[in-house]
């Protein structure tokens, strides 16, 4: 178990305020100077010997991802040098997640620090942060929180007395889950229709008004300070190799005491939800099937994720994946086939509507899942089910129908023979 | 220069090309619906996917990913085959069956594709989505239920008319095409999303249930709409012309024409002169023709003889009246029927000189009196491009909505000589300079001006012309170049008073000046030329004659026979040979060959289809533009000519798409 000295999050649950003076008695914006002077490859370095992976979801390493930005910077077409961008993405719309809303919530200046530093580190001109349209409150802290940090001359025009000129922007998003995908939310943040952009190419080649962006979960830049401060092998001492430092977990569904923890990489599941959430509802026989990494991951049954390890790599073996740890917990009560209808309802909801496959697809495999949940289909539909989400993924522009399409197959994989016994007791029934 | 392999075999592909083009060097086709050469690449119809190595282990879009070096490409692998399967299925699931009165039908290309690569059967058991109906003016006729959502009109309106008039409204499988707050598009060439549409959800209105494509006679001709000559495909039934399409030609509209040329068509069947008429005691009555060669001969002008030409014919009828003045002893020709006298002795100095292709290469451009986005859709078009690319545009004229930014500097025609210091600069130091002459300016005396101007700032360099003159009537290079024009021009042949004025569908001519001239109108429609006439001969419109044609730029066109000619209407140069019969006079030929070597003999530039040489040397200008305000000869886009004013349907375009209110405002 992470010992306290050793969280990140120290305010996560809003026990203390979350403005200046207080973020600063937690140790944020403590001569974040100095760390800015070890230069822009000095901190990169520090951030690839950490092993942080990006916590949105898809786990990119997140010191690679800021060296992709250029050096020197592409000139526009009259020959002056382009900007370039930090966008930090706090459009947390997954169904799940709730880790950014926390961290803007109570220790939103740990994200401001975190964007100077990261900003600074590709050289960036400004950071956007995109927060979540639902995100009213959250916004409005975040909001004062850069007006603070703007006061006190730690962003702006000189931040921290380094000679760096940085700004924040907080932008409001509108409530669309697609403005999660790094290219849709530069669209919408460029003022038109969330739609994902084609790559190549990539954002940090051409991104926001066409210039050098880098996307970054609120997280993976919340945690650069303090990974600055304390250093890359503290970090890499939590977990294991390829799965390094310590993470936000949001355990959510039939546990008795839901709830957003920091835990180290790698913890077993059966630790997570007995040290925190209070054991399952209904103890550990109950438990039917977890999904383990927001909805857009394949379910897990109950044996196979009992003793799993909570990271990347322990639930990719698993045919699941650790996503943005928002794990989803379902006991025997669940109407397994409706919750990922459910899921499958959003998914059609959610469909920007720009490419075929996932604009005619997740709507088909809505229907077949409806038709499903009260068993009024015909089992070869199953197997055709399947096959449309085999359509839909790896065919798409962005993630989004591989995300409508992972959970239903994750259904399928172990939860077939309940999609044939519905079917077959409604066939009894009608012939009855 | 990436070497890439497409099925195994290997090829160079140029540098930048995509992998699809580098599929269809290698010939190879791969299905597409988004994919369009001329808009930029959208990449969600999911249609082109092929198999790239090395690469994700997935299907990739071939539309969009850069060929490189050492790739290979397969175009029909399992996974391929199954790619395209499946995304057929889901652009099939919501489209309706509508294929038997669907006017896309027989041309559309999710018929064709959904037979080459789809499955065999529906697994859909779904209800379909429904999408009611938009409006889009009297040209597009919308059925969005059959929409796939390929964007294509929404790029065409954004990025080559450049009007942000189409968009997309919602999400998912509710998104739906549509104009702004459903108004109905508002621009000159709106109706090509109706070619772009890969499906029939944006079919054409007034050609609605018409005809199916494998009925109709297709010929390739010329649009006589604007001066910028654009290649057309006619589509016929019996004796009717149906439709009119674009060519592609890239030198001259690319693959894009204007509504005008698009839809005039249908004015073809209206108001047409189908048999001779006499005016009889003031009043026109109905004759043979031998009754009408009769009286032509009872008027026997002798030399006292003239002919004015309309802005819509071709050379070979401008020839033959030519050739008949000649025979008489006259040499009174005109085609500039709104009294234009300027200068023509150099071909070069009222010719489109950079080329309609070439000025999208211009850096500055100064638009003199030229209403351009009603003048020459076409030439608008172009100048979008050049300003993409960088080139900055100034106007001299009264304001009007470009679709390009620009400058306007005022309406007086004086500035040219007194250019300001940012527009001086801006022409000083571009690479390409280019002057842009219209008809309204034309209409003032700013050619000799206008030519200082090109001396002044050396427009004519090496290996760039920027000196042009943008033409209304496709008519005019031709008649230019058979010598129709006087040199006091229309103003000479009212002071010598002819007795007759043969007028070859010259409608925009102020008759009450020829009160006492015999007026033979030679035209195809009862318009104001035939209104002011002694004596109607019925003649053949353009789609009814073979022709060549003179664009703005110099640039030789032929075009075929469609169709005949209404009732006892003739082609235009039978006629004229007929009425030297009927004044006993010899002109030379007796068969359109024989017309056609006699007009090549004389000019042979007409000859030869393509840009005619007018060399690059300007005459010399002189430099005091007169002060004087500019005005636009054209004041409604859709009813420019006697076949467009018949049209229902430019009547309609006129009447919802013009906007009166803000003309009015103008006015005052």
């Amino acid at each position: 178990m992470l010992a306290d000295k050793d969280r990140i999050f120290t305010n996560v649950y809003g026990y203390q305020p979350w403005n200046l003076p207080a973020a600063q008695g937690r140790g944020d914006w403590d001569n974040t100077k100095a760390i800015l002077e070890k230069g822009r490859d000095a901190i990169i370095e520090e951030m690839k010997a950490s092993g942080l992976r990006g916590r949105g979801g898809a786990g990119f390493p997140t010191g690679l991802k800021w060296s992709f930005m250029p050096k020197d910077p592409p000139s526009d077409h009259l020959g002056n040098p382009k900007p370039s961008f930090l966008v930090i993405n706090a459009d947390e719309s997954e169904p799940g997640s709730c880790k950014d809303r926390e961290i803007i919530r109570h220790d939103p200046h740990k994200l401001i620090e975190g964007a100077l530093i990261a900003g600074f580190a590709m050289g960036a001109r400004a950071a956007y942060i995109y927060v979540r349209g639902e995100y009213i409150r959250e916004a409005e802290t975040l909001f004062a929180a850069v007006d603070e940090a703007y006061e006190a001359g730690l962003i702006g025009k000189n931040a921290c007395g380094s000679g760096y000129d940085f700004d924040v922007f907080v932008h409001r998003g509108a409530g669309a889950y697609i403005c999660g995908e790094e290219t849709a939310m530069i669209e919408s943040l460029e003022g038109k229709k969330g739609q994902p952009r084609l790559k190549p190419p990539f954002p940090a080649g051409a991104g926001l008004y066409g210039c050098p962006t880098t996307v970054n979960n609120v997280e993976s830049i919340a945690v650069a300070p303090t990974i600055m401060r304390r250093g890359a092998t503290w970090f890499s001492s939590f977990g294991r190799e390829n799965n390094f430092g310590t993470k936000l977990f949001q355990i959510s569904g039939h546990v008795d005491k839901p709830c957003v923890v920091e835990e180290e990489m790698g913890i077993p599941f059966r630790e997570l939800i007995e040290k925190h959430c209070g054991g399952v509802r209904g103890g550990w026989d109950n438990l039917l099937a977890v999904i383990p990494g927001g909805s857009s991951v394949p379910l897990v049954p109950a044996a196979q994720i009992m003793d799993a390890q909570m990271d990347f790599d322990g639930l990719k073996e698993l045919g699941s994946g650790l996503g943005t740890a928002a794990v989803i917990v379902m006991d025997k009560s669940t109407d397994i086939v409706r919750a990922i209808s459910r899921l499958s309802y959003f998914y059609k909801h959610e469909s920007c509507g720009q490419c075929t496959p996932c604009r005619e697809g997740t709507g088909w495999m809505w229907r077949v899942m409806e038709r499903l949940r009260e068993g009024d289909a015909q089992v070869e539909e199953i197997d055709m089910l399947q096959q449309v989400t085999k359509q839909v993924e790896g065919h798409t522009i962005c993630a989004l129908g591989d995300a409508a399409a992972w959970p239903i197959q994750g259904l399928i994989r172990h939860f077939r023979p309940e999609l044939e016994r519905r079917i077959s007791e409604n066939v009894r029934e009608a012939a009855e | 220069m990436p070497k890439v392999t497409v099925d195994g075999t290997e090829l160079e592909v140029p540098a930048g090309a995509t992998i699809l083009q580098a599929c269809e060097l290698a010939g190879k086709e791969i299905p597409r619906f988004c994919y369009h050469e001329r808009l930029s690449i959208a990449g969600n119809c999911r249609m082109c996917l092929v198999e790239v190595a090395p690469g994700p282990p997935k299907p990739q879009a071939s539309c969009a990913l850069p060929a490189a070096e050492g790739q290979t490409i397969r175009t029909n692998s399992e996974m391929v085959q199954k790619a395209r399967e499946g995304v057929m299925e889901f652009l099939l699931i919501n489209h309706p069956l509508d294929c038997p009165i669907c006017d896309q039908g027989g041309e559309c290309d999710l018929q064709d594709q959904s037979l080459n690569y789809g499955r065999g059967a529906t697994r859909y058991d779904e209800n379909k989505r429904a999408v009611t109906e938009k409006h889009m003016g009297p040209l597009i006729k919308t059925a969005m239920t059959r929409c796939i959502h390929c964007t294509r009109c929404v790029r065409f309106s954004e990025e080559i008319a450049g009007v942000d008039e189409i968009g997309a409204l919602y999400r998912g499988e509710n998104m739906q095409i549509t104009t702004y707050l459903e108004q109905a598009a508002k621009h000159e060439m709106s109706a090509n999303v109706i070619d772009l549409c890969p499906v029939g959800a944006l079919t054409s209105r007034p050609y609605a249930f018409e005809a199916r494509p494998w009925e109709l006679k297709k010929t390739l001709s010329i649009d006589i709409s604007d001066a910028c000559g654009a290649n057309i495909r006619v589509d016929s039934r019996g004796r009717e012309v149906l439709r009119v399409l674009p060519r592609v030609n890239d030198d001259v509209n690319e693959e894009w024409i204007s509504d005008k040329a698009r839809y005039m068509c249908e004015g073809l069947t209206r108001r047409r002169l189908d048999q001779p008429w006499i005016r009889k005691g003031g009043k026109l009555q109905p004759a043979t023709w031998e009754e009408a060669f009769a009286a032509i001969k009872r008027i026997n002008p002798g030399e006292n003889i003239a002919a004015l030409a309309g802005d819509t014919l071709d050379c070979e009828t401008m020839f033959a009246a030519k050739k008949l003045v000649a025979a008489l002893g006259s040499t009174m020709l005109e085609g500039r029927q709104t009294g234009m006298d300027y200068d023509t002795s150099s071909m070069a100095a009222v010719n489109f000189n950079s080329g309609l292709a070439g000025i999208e290469a211009a850096d500055a451009i100064l638009i003199v009196g030229s209403h351009v986005r009603w003048e020459a859709p076409l030439v608008n078009v172009r100048l979008r491009k050049a300003v993409k690319r960088g080139a900055k545009v100034f106007l001299i004229g009264p304001d009007w909505e470009t679709t390009f930014g620009g400058e306007f500097l005022g309406d007086d025609l004086s500035l040219l000589g007194n250019l300001p210091g940012h527009v001086a600069d801006a022409l000083k130091s571009a690479e390409r300079p280019a002057i842009i002459v219209g008809g309204g300016a034309i209409a003032k005396g700013a050619i000799p001006p206008a030519l200082a101007l090109a001396a002044q700032y050396n427009l004519v360099r090496d290996g760039w012309n920027g000196f042009n003159v943008l033409h209304l009537a496709a008519a005019r290079m031709g008649g230019l170049m058979l010598g129709f024009a006087q040199k006091g021009g229309l103003a000479d042949i009212v002071a010598a008073k002819p007795k007759m004025v043969i007028s070859l569908a010259a409608d925009e001519v102020d008759y009450t000046k020829f009160a006492d001239s015999m007026i033979v109108y030679v035209g195809h429609h009862g318009d104001a030329g035939a209104h002011a006439a002694d004596i109607i001969l019925p003649a053949a419109a353009y789609t009814e004659k073979a022709g060549t044609y003179v664009n703005t730029e110099g640039r030789v066109q032929f075009a075929e026979k469609a169709v005949f000619a209404p009732g006892d209407a003739r082609e235009d140069w039978t006629i004229l040979r007929a009425m030297a019969d009927a004044l006993g006079v010899e002109v030379g030929f007796d068969r359109f060959e024989e017309l056609r070597a006699a007009m090549i003999a004389e000019v042979s530039a007409l000859g030869v289809e393509g840009l005619a040489d007018y060399g690059n040397v300007l005459p010399d200008g002189n430099a005091a533009p007169v002060s004087v305000v500019i005005g636009y000869p054209v004041k409604d886009f859709y009813l420019t000519n006697s076949i467009c004013r018949a049209s229902a349907t430019m009547q309609r375009c006129s009447a919802e798409l013009i906007d009166r209110d803000e003309i009015a405002e103008a006015a005052e």
